[in-house]
């Protein structure tokens, strides 16, 4: 590790399985101070590892994956083989040692492993648990595997983007599991508190279905309410208008809205034309959205002329809520999350430097960081297993004889 | 519950009211506080602001400032969004951890609290601008678009939650409070997933993909996601791995039961396919036959035998497909405060093997304890309140 975190220094979390969903979870809490062991078999390492680009150089390899190294960066990965009852046994060793299990495997995979629930608290009373899979553990479809980008559709989501006359629209990557994943960080982190304060261990069951709803929560409020059934609508808002994305110069696009009569103003004034203000046709938010298409082309027609940064500080001076549509590569050289080190370069041994992306919150008195880069397959064996959990030099030997490491 | 005993002062505006709905489910006990002139009707407030009481709040009233300023003096964690037309003037971030030192501040912002643009206004549509979201959604020649569900404050409450409980450990461990920045804008960031990355590590602009996934395959082949069918759409991806192979094995499987034309399907082994180096005509060549078989059958169709089958993928819901949904009424994840008839969603993990019950209905009052010797019960259950109580 290259940096430090103190707030939740000498907190010990254990990952069991990959992909999205558990791994932020300790990713974020590393990010503070915990110590994050991900667990893999070198048989069966973390799917993100192999599977999906982007990889350093477009040459995929365990170690060079761009997409497992947003979700565990400042961890420390071992290779434990569950599948060998040696391995079972290291693991158990490990839960005695750790404060807190995150696993995202389908239910009842963890129970099948001997990893259940009922069998490490009672190695370690004061255990917490967490479990996170698609549906939650219980319910008829309990067993459904499933990827966070389809899960964002089951929950509505996919469904409230896109405009109205067209089809859905994708969200990038698995969008619910970070919903998913930073609900339960923050249910893993009670539990731990009340282990702290009482003494008892707990089991949190975590659908990530369930936390994408809560992002869902006032339109199923309305539907339970009324009947009303939400629909997309593009960039429309029921108050705001003009509310919407308009061409800038060079491609880009710029954000703006008007929320009164009195920003419109402002608004017109900006472009030049104050009295549309004025203008029947624009005079009222109702109005403004009735005659959409007409002051969407004349808001265009002067934006399309100007860079979208310049469009949005000439109306930020005027009050306008407005921001540039910031494109992936413009994250990096955005002024407000350069300012606050949103990306941050650690060195890794095959991908060479690269930006890893922080949370967006932070401590003031006790800040987190980007504490070390992605581990490679199995590259914190010895010091995990020895420094941190404590096995003699002998009983190390005799794992690895096993093929425990394998 | 988790959090019993933990107090929590919540005087947030829309960009706050999910982070302490988020710790009141875990068990703390949340005071909203309230202008007496507030619109709590409306479902964007009463859903993520249940599970709290109120305290009306007017700041011209000395009575009002002493009330709120007794609630403070016990609580564990005030929830801010600075600068609000909600927020009370005299909650100033700085000033409350100067004046509470075990005080773990939580203070939610568009921008963040520092850099050149901290000051400029955003609703949802600039904060999911700003955070790069609305590059990636939408048609590749179109208009870049928000989810039409605002989203942004709630990655900002989500984050700003699980900021307050890892300085509530802090607390618990050196006995001070802290202060945690939120930037809804960083929030959002977060959201991206690995997009960024392609930039970093490969030179590789994502963008908006429509209804279709890019960045799956080296060859930059864009492979479908939302397939028409009779009542809507399915999500669907060709995935790659042993997850996927199984699914376009049984995909196939289905179509071939079904009498359906396979085309180009018929001939793929799954075992060596890889969804990383097919190239577009290759992909086309797949998703024809499937396109003309989805579009046959109902959402609910495709979620049942997708389950019965183990396969990966989804129905596109409505909230009416999710109100209904089998999965969540067996989990109970619909609920009520006891003895009213509104339907919010319930607390949103699973603890010990039960859900917590929601405990108040939103806009629920909370009786402040009277001045010494007015002898009036404490509403609040809180051990601190009490110890003031006493004191």
């Amino acid at each position: 590790m290259t940096a430090v975190a103190q707030a939740l220094a000498g907190l010990k979390v254990l990952e069991f399985g990959g992909y999205a969903a558990g791994p932020h979870i300790g990713k974020v809490l590393a990010n503070f101070g915990a110590s994050t062991i991900h667990v893999e078999s070198r048989e069966r390492p973390d799917g993100f590892r192999i599977q999906y680009p982007p990889f350093k150089d477009d040459r995929p390899g365990y170690n060079r994956s761009g997409c497992f190294a947003f979700f565990n960066d400042s961890k420390y990965s071992v290779t434990v083989d569950l599948k060998k009852p040696p391995g079972v046994a290291l693991a158990y060793r490990m839960a005695q040692w750790c404060d807190l299990v995150i696993e995202n495997m389908r239910a009842g995979v963890m129970d099948r492993l001997g990893l259940g629930f009922a069998t490490l608290s009672a190695l370690n009373p004061r255990l917490v648990m967490l479990s996170t899979c698609n549906m939650g553990q219980t319910g008829p479809r309990a067993d459904q595997p499933g990827f966070g980008s389809q899960l964002s559709a089951l929950a509505g989501l996919c469904g409230m983007t896109g405009v109205a006359d067209g089809p859905p629209m994708l969200l990038y990557g698995p969008y619910i599991d970070y919903i998913a994943s930073l609900l339960g960080a923050s249910a893993a982190m009670a539990a731990v508190l009340r282990v702290r304060r009482s003494g008892k261990g707990a089991l949190i069951d975590l659908s990530q279905y369930e936390c994408g709803l809560m992002f869902m929560g006032a339109a199923l409020h309305e539907f339970h309410a009324s009947g009303r059934v939400a629909q997309r609508c593009g960039n429309d808002d029921p108050v705001a208008a003009p509310h919407g994305a308009y061409p800038c110069a060079n491609g880009g696009w710029v954000a703006l809205s008007c929320w009164s009569d009195a920003e419109f103003a402002a608004l017109a004034q900006a472009m030049g034309q104050g009295a549309l203000a004025a203008d029947a046709r624009f005079a009222s938010p109702s109005a403004r959205r009735a005659n959409k298409a007409g002051l969407d082309a004349l808001i265009a027609g002067w934006t399309q002329t100007r860079g979208a940064d310049e469009v949005a500080q000439c109306l930020q001076a005027g009050s306008v809520a407005s921001y540039p549509v910031v494109t992936m590569s413009g994250l990096f050289t955005d002024p407000q999350l350069a300012a606050r080190r949103q990306f941050r370069v650690r060195r890794h041994p095959e991908m060479g430097d690269h930006a890893y992306c922080f949370p967006g919150f932070d401590l003031a008195e006790a800040p987190g960081d980007i504490v070390g880069p992605a581990p490679c397959v199995g590259a914190d064996n010895e010091f995990v297993f020895r420094d941190l959990v404590g096995l003699s030099e002998a009983e190390y030997e005799t794992y690895r004889r096993q093929g425990v490491f394998d | 519950m988790l959090l019993t005993d933990v107090l929590i002062i919540d005087a947030t505006d829309r960009m706050g009211w999910l982070a302490g709905r988020l710790l009141a489910d875990l068990g703390a006990d949340v005071i909203k506080i309230e202008r007496k002139d507030s619109e709590r009707s409306a479902s964007q407030w009463r859903a993520v602001n249940v599970n709290k009481r109120v305290v009306e709040h007017d700041a011209t009233q000395a009575a009002d400032r002493e009330n709120l300023a007794s609630l403070l003096a016990c609580a564990n964690i005030c929830l801010l969004t600075p600068g609000s037309s909600q927020a009370p003037a005299e909650l100033d971030p700085h000033a409350l951890r100067a004046a509470y030192p075990r005080l773990v501040v939580v203070a939610i912002r568009s921008f963040g609290a520092g850099g050149p643009r901290s000051g400029w206004k955003g609703s949802d549509l600039e904060i999911m601008a700003a955070g790069g979201a609305m590059a990636l959604a939408g048609e590749p020649d179109g208009e870049p678009v928000r989810i039409s569900e605002p989203q942004s404050y709630a990655w900002a409450g989500a984050q700003a939650a699980c900021g307050a409980v890892i300085a509530l450990y802090k607390r618990e461990t050196t006995g001070c409070g802290d202060l945690v920045e939120v930037s809804a804008q960083a929030c959002v960031v977060t959201a991206l997933s690995h997009a960024p990355a392609f930039v970093d590590l490969s030179g590789i602009e994502p963008t908006r993909a429509g209804a279709f996934m890019t960045g799956r395959s080296i060859t930059g082949a864009r492979y479908r996601v939302f397939w028409p069918c009779r009542d809507g759409y399915i999500d669907f991806i060709f995935y790659g791995g042993a997850a996927g192979r199984r699914t376009n094995e049984q995909l196939v499987a289905w179509m071939r039961a079904r009498g359906a034309e396979l085309g180009a399907l018929a001939a793929i082994d799954w075992k060596v396919w890889d969804a990383t180096r097919a190239d577009q005509a290759e992909v086309d060549a797949i998703e024809a036959p499937v396109m003309k078989f989805f579009a046959g059958m109902t959402k609910r169709e495709f979620l049942t035998e997708g389950h019965r089958r183990e396969m990966l993928g989804y129905p596109v819901s409505t909230v009416a497909d999710i109100a209904s949904d089998p999965q969540l009424a067996a989990r109970g994840f619909f609920q009520s405060v006891a003895g009213a008839a509104e339907a919010f969603c319930g607390s949103f993990a699973v603890i010990d093997g039960v859900r917590p019950p929601l405990r108040h209905s939103p806009g629920e009052a909370f009786a402040l304890p009277q001045r010494a010797g007015a002898g009036l019960k404490l509403a609040s259950a809180k051990g601190e309140m009490r110890a003031r109580r006493r004191s």
